[in-house]
């Protein structure tokens, strides 16, 4: 396949950036997205050009550290995580728009890579069970109805690669942070923090600087987990029961 | 070093042994060295600084459990959020002696089952404790809301897993690693949040700080800025994974790396049993020049499918589907007709380079050699139907077609054996504790508890152990003799440190060759798989030795790397870690060599059974191979220690 | 030792689910009087004289408990108060998706989203003016189309017998169908009501037919009128 590559190109945070159009040939099929922007870096390298930085690691789709938006579309046309996207989505003599994700949330650090601090300081703010090492009693002490844990499972599949704030109008990490809240919610486990949790997470959300959500939905369709929507309706019901609860 | 050059290739120097582990029965020896170990009052622990390097299910369990305790935490990762280290791809299961089953586990049936799969090259008192603290893990993490799967009254479920008889494997679907990494991982930022851990992310440890013989402090370089920092400490811990991307094409992550294990053991750590590495059978084979990771496909596959290659080499570039029954060879059906196809990891893998050495290999050509053998549901789907085999393999087969563009459920899958787990590590004793004291390894980066081959959903089980139960017991007798003197930031060990680490990236940026760090990885993986792969011979490993040589000697003349060292460069970090890469696989075939046995997943063509099964050598080679560097021009030292079996017979492993 | 634990809302910016809550709880008051308000609509099918005692009688709701015209006014504070709110926290909200993403996309999909949003926003803004055009139009009269007349009735098939009149109100009642059918959705899952795939699809399914209700119900009278099939 020939291909034309148009990539968004910032040496550091501070830079303007802008995108640059690359052309590159013998791209085949059974590449991954990813080896395909490997093989146009083996390329500038020889030329003498600096490759383009992009994130990735596990390359499997479940650590969530790669994603770029691929023709205006987060992680591209399919469903799926940027390093499982493979070229045979593709035709021959297209062109590619490849950009970081674009929120104020996730500055861009350079080229396609983003700074995703936020999604951390979210979970710091209280995405977690408060249970020390050593303290925790028998782990059938407390049965959980499978209907439950197969929900709290369900939320808790995010790798947090920020494809829903890339995809989101208003750049919302709504679904990252419902997803979590959904999860540690379904358990009994969860329930003594579950107000405090709910407070202090969507306080620290919209600190970071993330836009609110408008329930439009792109962020679950660009998920490459398919997190539903339904979890930030559970957050929102959620955050009323706890100023309910503090009032 | 006077003692004499063995082979031409390394010396001999003082056994060791693992003097931390206390005297008595086994079952008593944990909960005694935990009362002998001495505490540290609660108002010290602040006072008191350790590092962790590495995020992963060891390293971020142990941050957050040693910051629950108050110590003063500093965290490393080179991912941009401790949530992507590389355990969270691990699919099957976490091992547990919890007996829910019923059916007859135990803790010593787990340390028994651990130790054969080992292949009787594991430390007894380690993998006892290991079995010991598993069940606290499970209860640990649910605690913290790890989903794992339930069954409908509402209790946890277990599955069987890697041929053991009990059911006592716990997992969260095929995605065990995820959510037991994020479990981990909120556990860490609960303490990041509460300031008793501080975190330090896209940061990539480059050298080791020994002041006076002990482990004070790490450099690291960050990332994103290109500062070059120097972190001081009472301890370092080094969390940092495995080191199976020495074979360029594995399932690791991109980022996986031995760098920060490879500049403790420049520093004085051993390096133990580097040659012991699993091999997967059922990965997703290489599809062309351009394969930058392999990905692993659970191997209950192999429960239902069949797997074959075409009688004849005029075969094999045929649709298989056009290849009658009497031309296709079940191998492994007929080598082994009482296992088949369920025959041990190392067997499978083994014969399938066997098939594909013949040329009966499938799938596009990759060089001049086809790497694959079919697996094929064609009589699965015919006894059970469609949609039985759907219901059981789905996600694996919906994965496979994402990767291939093949549909498995009309063309039989290709598979190929990958590397994706390595046994060898830093040395450590009972207290996980290197031989640089302060200096503590945990997880799959020390060599502790898996011996010569790792049975499946141990791995899991062993990062948590070690994190949340077993560190946190040990490094506070170290930690209760500080806080140590303090450590100035000119002192000439630090600024040595510095020094090399900034002179070593302005080389790497200054050589300007002609080779991308990519195309020596590359090289150097094919050499690591052709000749320290899956079988390995005398012949090929020394030919592999001066491969790696004077492939080392052209890295360091021909190199490309761009851009500059004070921003996000990624050829740069490339760069340090192949070239670190480059100096464990020579000392990884010397291994390999100096072991004229077989065992778990180190097999010598030389040391086989009249059936092709590894022969192991137990009166010469019941021992751990723990390396001392011998400087840059010297060789490797080879210090043994002795493994002895007081508790556990050992016997010769037979699948027939 | 550390072991921290959750400390709750620390911060003082309004969070912006408390702001679409606002917007949710204010927007479904705004939904039962445009049901209410189409209801009334209807009424001049019933004949002039029937509208005409609809409209006397809303004066006259609830006295002698309220004075003349109470309930009418409790009425419209209800809704002034609601319509400050509902707009006051929709343009915070837009202020702060708009800072959410300075630097824009070269390359965009997602055109239905991109479409719903701007018709929620401009869309509110469009029926915002429209109100105060309705205002003056049948409440102060300020506005006088096809003539003068005394009855309410008479007013509003004067002004529909004016094509332009009619325009304006059939667009109008467009905005209102497509604010309202996300406008409902939405207030649902900010309300926290979509708790499982089976409540999407029912908030989906009841979004869609008040929205269909309110469009139909609304554009008959105008239309009906414009056409001549009102005496």
């Amino acid at each position: 396949m020939r291909l034309t590559l148009k990539i968004w190109r910032q040496s550091g945070p501070s830079d303007k950036g802008g995108a640059v159009t690359y052309p590159i040939e013998g791209v085949s099929e059974d590449m991954s997205f990813l080896e395909m922007l490997d093989v146009l870096n083996e390329g500038l390298i020889a030329k003498g050009e600096e490759p383009v930085a992009f994130d990735s690691d596990c390359r499997e789709g479940i650590c969530g550290m790669c994603g770029v938006m691929i023709n205006g579309e987060a992680h591209g046309p399919e469903r799926t995580t940027t390093c499982q996207l493979h070229m045979r989505s593709f035709r021959d003599g297209d062109e590619i728009v490849i950009e970081p994700w674009r929120a104020d949330a996730f500055p861009v650090i350079k080229d396609l890579c983003v700074d995703r601090g936020s999604f951390d300081r979210i979970i710091q703010a209280g995405g977690y069970i408060s249970a020390n090492t050593g303290s925790a009693p028998d782990a059938h002490a407390t049965p959980v109805p499978k209907s439950q844990a197969d929900r709290a499972f369900m939320a808790a599949e995010c790798i947090g690669c920020g494809a829903c704030v890339a995809a989101c109008p208003n750049a919302s990490g709504m679904l990252f942070m419902g997803a979590k809240i959904t999860h540690l919610g379904e358990f009994p486990q969860g329930q003594p923090e579950r107000d405090a949790r709910v407070l202090s997470m969507t306080a620290q959300h919209d600190e970071e600087g993330f836009g609110g959500c408008t329930n439009l939905g792109e962020c679950s369709r660009a998920c490459p987990k398919g997190i539903p929507l339904n979890v930030i309706s559970q957050m929102n019901s959620d955050l009323l029961r706890a100023q309910r609860h503090q009032a | 070093m006077t003692a004499p050059l063995i082979e031409g290739l390394y010396r001999e120097g003082d056994p060791i042994a693992d003097t931390a582990a206390p005297a008595g029965p086994i079952a008593e020896k944990w909960t005694k060295h935990q009362f002998d170990n001495n505490l540290v009052n609660p108002a010290n622990r602040r006072k008191l600084d350790v590092i962790i390097v590495g995020t992963g299910l060891a390293g971020a369990s142990a941050g957050a459990t040693l910051g629950e305790a108050g110590y003063n935490v500093k965290s490393f990762c080179y991912q941009d959020s401790p949530r992507r280290a590389h355990s969270i791809a691990a699919q099957g299961g976490i091992n547990a002696a919890k007996n829910y089953k019923g059916d007859g586990d135990s803790i010593y049936r787990l340390f028994y089952d651990t130790v054969k799969g080992g292949d009787y090259r594991s430390r007894e008192t380690n993998v006892y404790r290991l079995a010991e603290v598993s069940a606290d893990i499970i209860d640990q993490c649910v605690a913290q809301g790890v989903p794992f799967a339930r069954e409908y009254g509402g209790l946890l479920d277990n599955r069987s897993f890697g041929g053991v008889q009990v059911s006592r494997t716990f997992y969260a679907r095929g995605q065990t690693g995820q959510q037991l990494l994020i479990g981990a991982y909120q556990a860490l930022e609960r303490q990041i949040a509460a300031g008793t851990v501080k975190m330090y992310a896209r940061h990539e440890m480059l050298e080791l700080i020994v002041v006076d013989g002990k482990a004070r402090g790490i450099i690291a370089r960050d990332m994103v800025t290109g500062e070059i920092e120097t972190h001081l400490a009472d301890a370092v811990v080094l969390a940092s994974g495995g080191y199976g991307n020495v074979y360029y094409l594995s399932t690791n992550a991109m980022g996986c790396n031995v760098t920060a294990n490879w500049r403790a053991h420049r520093k004085g750590a051993y390096f133990a049993n580097p040659c012991y590495t699993q091999i997967h059978p059922t990965c997703i084979p290489v599809a062309g020049d351009h394969q930058s990771k392999l990905t692993l496909m659970s191997e209950s596959l192999r429960n239902d499918g069949r797997i074959w290659v075409p009688k004849r080499r005029e075969d094999c570039d045929k649709d298989p589907r056009e290849i009658p029954e009497e031309d296709r060879d079940y191998y492994l059906e007929r080598i082994y007709p009482a296992f088949g196809n369920l025959v041990p990891r190392d067997i499978a893998s083994r014969q399938a380079k066997n098939m594909c050495d013949e040329g009966r290999g499938v799938g596009p050509k990759v060089g001049d050699f086809r790497r694959g053998v079919y697996l094929d549901f064609k009589e699965a789907i015919g006894r059970l139907g469609e949609d039985a085999v759907r219901a059981k393999y789905g996600n694996l087969f919906d994965m496979y077609k994402q990767i291939t563009g093949e549909d498995p459920y009309q063309v039989p899958m290709r598979i190929y054996p990958a590397v994706h787990y390595t046994m060898g590590g830093l040395w450590v004793d009972y207290d996980l504790q290197s031989n640089v004291p302060g200096l503590f390894v945990t997880g799959e980066a020390n060599f502790s508890d898996h011996g010569a081959n790792r049975l499946g959903a141990s791995a899991l089980m062993q990062g948590l152990a070690d994190g949340y139960f077993v560190l946190p017991n040990t490094i506070r007798n170290y930690l209760a003799n500080g806080p140590f003197e303090k450590v100035d930031l000119t002192h000439p060990a630090v600024v040595e440190a510095q020094d090399s680490v900034e002179g070593r990236i302005q080389e790497l940026l200054g050589i300007n060759g002609e080779r991308s760090v990519d195309s020596f990885h590359k090289e150097l993986g094919n050499i690591m798989w052709e000749y320290c792969g899956m079988e390995r011979t005398e012949e090929g490993l020394r030919k592999a030795i001066d491969l790696i040589r004077s492939l080392r000697e052209e890295f360091w003349r021909n190199v490309r790397v761009l851009g500059s060292a004070d921003t996000l460069n990624q050829s740069l970090e490339k760069a340090g870690r192949v070239a670190d890469f480059l100096e464990l696989g020579e000392l990884m075939c010397i291994d390999a060599l100096h072991r004229r046995e077989s065992c778990g997943g180190h097999f010598r063509a030389e040391s086989q059974t009249e059936d092709g099964e590894a022969l192991r050598h137990d009166d010469e080679f019941a021992y751990v191979g723990a390396w001392g560097w011998g400087g840059d021009d010297g060789s490797p030292i080879l210090h043994k220690e002795d493994l002895q079996y007081e508790f556990i017979e050992l016997k010769q492993r037979s699948y027939k | 030792m550390a072991t921290s634990t959750i400390s709750a809302g620390k911060r003082p910016r309004t969070r912006s689910i408390l702001l679409k809550t606002v917007m949710a709880v204010t927007g479904l008051i705004f939904v039962g009087f445009i049901l209410a308000h189409m209801y009334g609509n209807l009424m001049i099918f019933a004949g002039e004289d029937s509208f005409n005692e609809y409209a006397h009688h809303l004066r006259e709701f609830g006295t002698p408990m309220l004075p003349e015209s109470g309930f009418l006014w409790i009425m419209r504070i209800t809704l002034l108060v609601s319509v400050v709110l509902h707009a006051a926290s929709a343009f915070i909200l837009w202020g702060r998706a708009g800072k959410a993403r300075s630097v824009r996309y070269i390359q965009r999909r997602g055109e239905w989203a991109t479409f719903v949003k701007r018709s929620m926003r401009w869309g509110g803004v469009a029926l915002l003016v429209f109100v105060v055009f309705h205002l003056l139009h049948f409440t102060t009269h300020t506005i006088n189309i096809g003539g003068t007349h005394d009855t309410p009735a008479g007013r509003l098939v004067a002004s529909f017998g004016v094509w332009w009149a009619v325009l304006i109100y059939l667009f109008a009642v467009a905005c209102l169908g497509m604010h309202l059918l996300h406008g409902i959705w939405s207030a649902g899952m900010t309300l926290g009501l979509n708790t499982s795939l089976d409540m999407a699809e029912r908030l989906r399914l009841v979004s869609i037919l008040v929205t269909v209700v309110v469009v139909v119900g609304f554009a008959l009278p105008p239309v009906a009128i414009f056409l001549g099939l009102i005496p």
